[in-house]
């Protein structure tokens, strides 16, 4: 049949929100248009389900959190040609990566009446730290531009180019007003990556980091304005410790800044 | 296999597909009787109550959306509401229209993605709606549009659907502007006789008669439709304010699941749309009320297999109700309201697109969060799952094959939507027949 010549793709979820793999679900029409393109062979929340079926590119979301996460990650990796992960989940450990800054038993046990009933690792980490990863799609949400733009390219055997400019670059490309320069806020926009379009100063408000650090970001810097904007060190240290905690520039500059705060 | 007395059956789906999240369901069947029926969340726990801790009440709206990518405005608004009663504010009647607006996008996003993506598939006999879309391609077109339509609502309000960034304690951090809105409301409209025919079609698809007895429990409101706000109410005549739920609701954990189980009054009961319906369906306007009989169903329904008339039915008020209270919009300024925090505890609640989402919050002085908890509606319709399972399976019949009674019970499963990541704290079949 003809389908069968089509390239297989895999989507696959891990510890997560299920709002990155929306931005295949959120395509409409054009969902349809990439079903023509590509088979879906494992897609569970979309119906297709044949989780260890050899695949052209594999999307995974969600970070690894359980011992049963690490098998199937394996099992994903050597099943697939290219794996990309996509979001701040898979990409840097997601927001539950929090959880590898504190004690995690603990925090189960405040949650859960039973813990021995809870299956599931000390730390949340990104996939890049278990097997290898071909391709990183950053944002908390990817959107369905960047999906498109991976898929497309990876059909046509090349890499897609990466975005690696910052927010404050997206802002003057936008003829954004600056929200730090103007209002005081305490935007993430210079340490930032861009691709989310800088949504947030354009409604106003400071960026909070849902794409991850940028090229070379200069956090000391940011971290230091942050003060200067009347910042204590602990709330400078919960702007680097939020969505990407757990990609080393922030966490670095996080705990740093948390460090002034002990000391 | 043994089939020379009493028929062994054990049925086990590892990963249910078409659901948010991960979960498995575990049957086993001796003959005529249900030995095991475990409805397994194993989708790992996140912790965000813990996370929340010591964060500053600003950074609330953010943080609880990323529990789910789908309903992350029902999180959101549940925490304004939590805190902004705490700090003693109310952000006045724009941000209430804004703010229902905004929710009106994430039903219509929500349930037509469940109607279309997630449960018709079962009932015209496809794997997916993209294998569905070669038989059906007006039907997949026209659902993959109204959800579209919901997203770019969400969009006009949030900057973009999953994880909006619009909404603050207070208010919005920007209002949209009016032409941007004009361009929206003439969609909005052309789009209702679209939602209308959605409702027809959804009410024309044959559903296995399955009457249960079961309480409702949903937020009701003195003049609307349950959305962005309300008192809790129950089908047995409880009202309650979201500060006294923890008076009459019990949360528990068992084994097999992380996520915690609710009851009330010792008993399962039912959060969602057919819930709302149920028991407000007296707050919607004439035209709906009138198009809900007409679909033949007698309201209120004790029939979960009418969840999805229900989820469309909402579809269509929530895009006639987003076209009303943009009719007349107007842009303001400043579209939230000064904020002081002040310590205490915050109780808040709103309609998630599956069902009622209760937050509490403890704050202090400086408005840093001292402890948080979530009750998500799949969690409380856990247990209502699993005994609706029970029931439908045995009125099913338990001598169908394994892949009948797996079909069955996965559309048992569906007709909850229910959105696992949230719960974690959803499905693979395990059954087993002895």
């Amino acid at each position: 049949m003809e389908s069968t010549a089509k390239p297989k793709v895999a989507v696959h979820k891990f510890s997560s929100c299920d709002g990155c793999q929306l931005a295949f679900l959120n395509l409409g029409a054009a969902l349809m248009q990439v079903a023509e393109l590509v088979d879906f062979t494992h897609f569970a929340e979309a119906g297709p389900l044949a989780p260890d079926a050899a695949v052209d590119i594999a999307f995974v979301e969600g970070s690894i959190a359980t011992p049963d996460d690490l098998q199937r990650i394996a099992r994903v990796r050597e099943q697939s040609r290219f794996l990309v992960t996509i979001g701040a989940c898979a990409t840097a450990g997601g927001v539950q990566a929090l959880r590898n800054l504190a004690n995690a038993g603990e925090w189960i046990a405040g949650v859960y009446a039973r813990p021995e009933h809870i299956h599931s690792l000390d730390r949340s980490t990104p996939i890049a730290e278990h097997v290898k990863v071909d391709l990183e799609l950053w944002g908390c949400p990817v959107n369905g531009r960047q999906v498109l733009g991976a898929l497309r390219a990876l059909l046509f055997g090349v890499m897609p180019a990466q975005e690696n400019d910052k927010v404050c670059m997206e802002c003057k490309r936008r003829q954004t007003v600056c929200v730090m320069v103007t209002r005081g806020r305490a935007c993430m926009g210079p340490v930032t990556r861009t691709g989310c379009g800088a949504l947030c100063p354009s409604f106003g408000r400071d960026c909070y980091a849902c794409y991850g650090p940028a090229e070379n970001p200069n956090t000391a810097a940011l971290a230091r304005r942050f003060e200067g904007l009347g910042l204590v060190p602990e709330a400078v240290a919960r702007r680097f410790l939020f969505i990407n905690n757990g990609a080393p520039a922030f966490r670095d500059a996080g705990l740093k800044s948390g460090e002034r705060h002990d000391g | 296999m043994d089939e020379t007395q009493t028929r062994k059956v054990n049925i086990h789906v590892p990963v249910l597909a078409r659901v948010e999240g991960e979960g498995a369901l575990h049957l086993r069947i001796r003959g005529d009787v249900i030995e095991t029926l475990m409805l397994q969340i194993y989708e790992p726990p996140r912790l965000f109550e813990k996370f929340l801790e010591g964060r500053s009440f600003e950074e609330v709206p953010d943080m609880v959306a990323r529990i789910c990518g789908i309903c992350p405005v029902a999180y959101q608004i549940s925490a304004v509401n939590a805190l902004e009663s705490l700090f003693g504010i109310d952000p006045g009647p724009w941000v209430h229209a804004m703010r229902r607006v905004l929710y009106c996008g994430e039903w219509i996003q929500s349930h037509c993605l469940h109607i279309h993506l997630l449960a018709a598939p079962d009932y015209l006999g496809y794997e997916s709606a993209i294998a569905m879309a070669h038989d059906h391609p007006a039907i997949v077109r026209r659902g993959l549009a109204l959800q579209g339509l919901g997203n770019d609502l969400m969009t006009l309000l949030g900057a973009r659907s999953v994880h909006p960034v619009g909404i603050k304690v207070g208010g919005f951090h920007h209002a949209p502007r009016a032409d941007d809105v004009a361009a929206m409301l003439a969609r909005l409209r052309a789009a209702l006789s679209e939602s209308e025919a959605l409702v027809r079609w959804t009410a024309s698809i044959p559903m296995p008669d399955d009457e249960q007895t079961f309480t409702c429990v949903a937020l009701r409101d003195a003049g609307e439709y349950p959305i962005h706000r309300g008192r809790i109410t129950a089908s047995d005549g409880l009202a309650i304010d979201a500060a006294q739920y923890d008076r009459h609701f019990t949360e528990y954990q068992v084994e097999h699941s992380t996520a915690l189980y609710s009851q009330y009054r010792d008993q399962p009961y039912l959060v969602g749309p057919l819930a709302r319906l149920n028991t407000s369906a007296d707050r919607l306007p004439d035209v709906v009320q009138q198009l809900m009989h007409d679909t033949g169903v007698r309201w209120p329904s004790r029939s979960m297999f009418h969840s999805m008339v229900a989820r469309a039915v909402e579809v269509h008020y929530a895009l006639s109700e987003a076209a009303h209270l943009l009719e007349n919009y107007m842009e303001v300024p400043a579209p939230a309201v000064a904020v002081t925090p002040r310590a205490g505890i915050g109780y808040g609640c709103s309609e998630a697109p599956r069902g009622l989402l209760w937050h509490r919050y403890q704050v202090d002085a400086e408005g840093l969060i001292v402890d948080a908890r979530i009750v998500p509606p799949t969690s409380q319709n856990q247990a209502r799952i699993e005994e609706d399972l029970r029931l439908s399976l045995q009125d099913f019949g338990l001598r169908h094959s394994d892949e009948e009674l797996r079909l069955h019970c996965e559309k048992v499963i569906r007709n909850y939507d229910p959105c696992i990541s949230c719960a974690t704290h959803f499905l693979k079949l395990h059954a087993e027949r002895l």
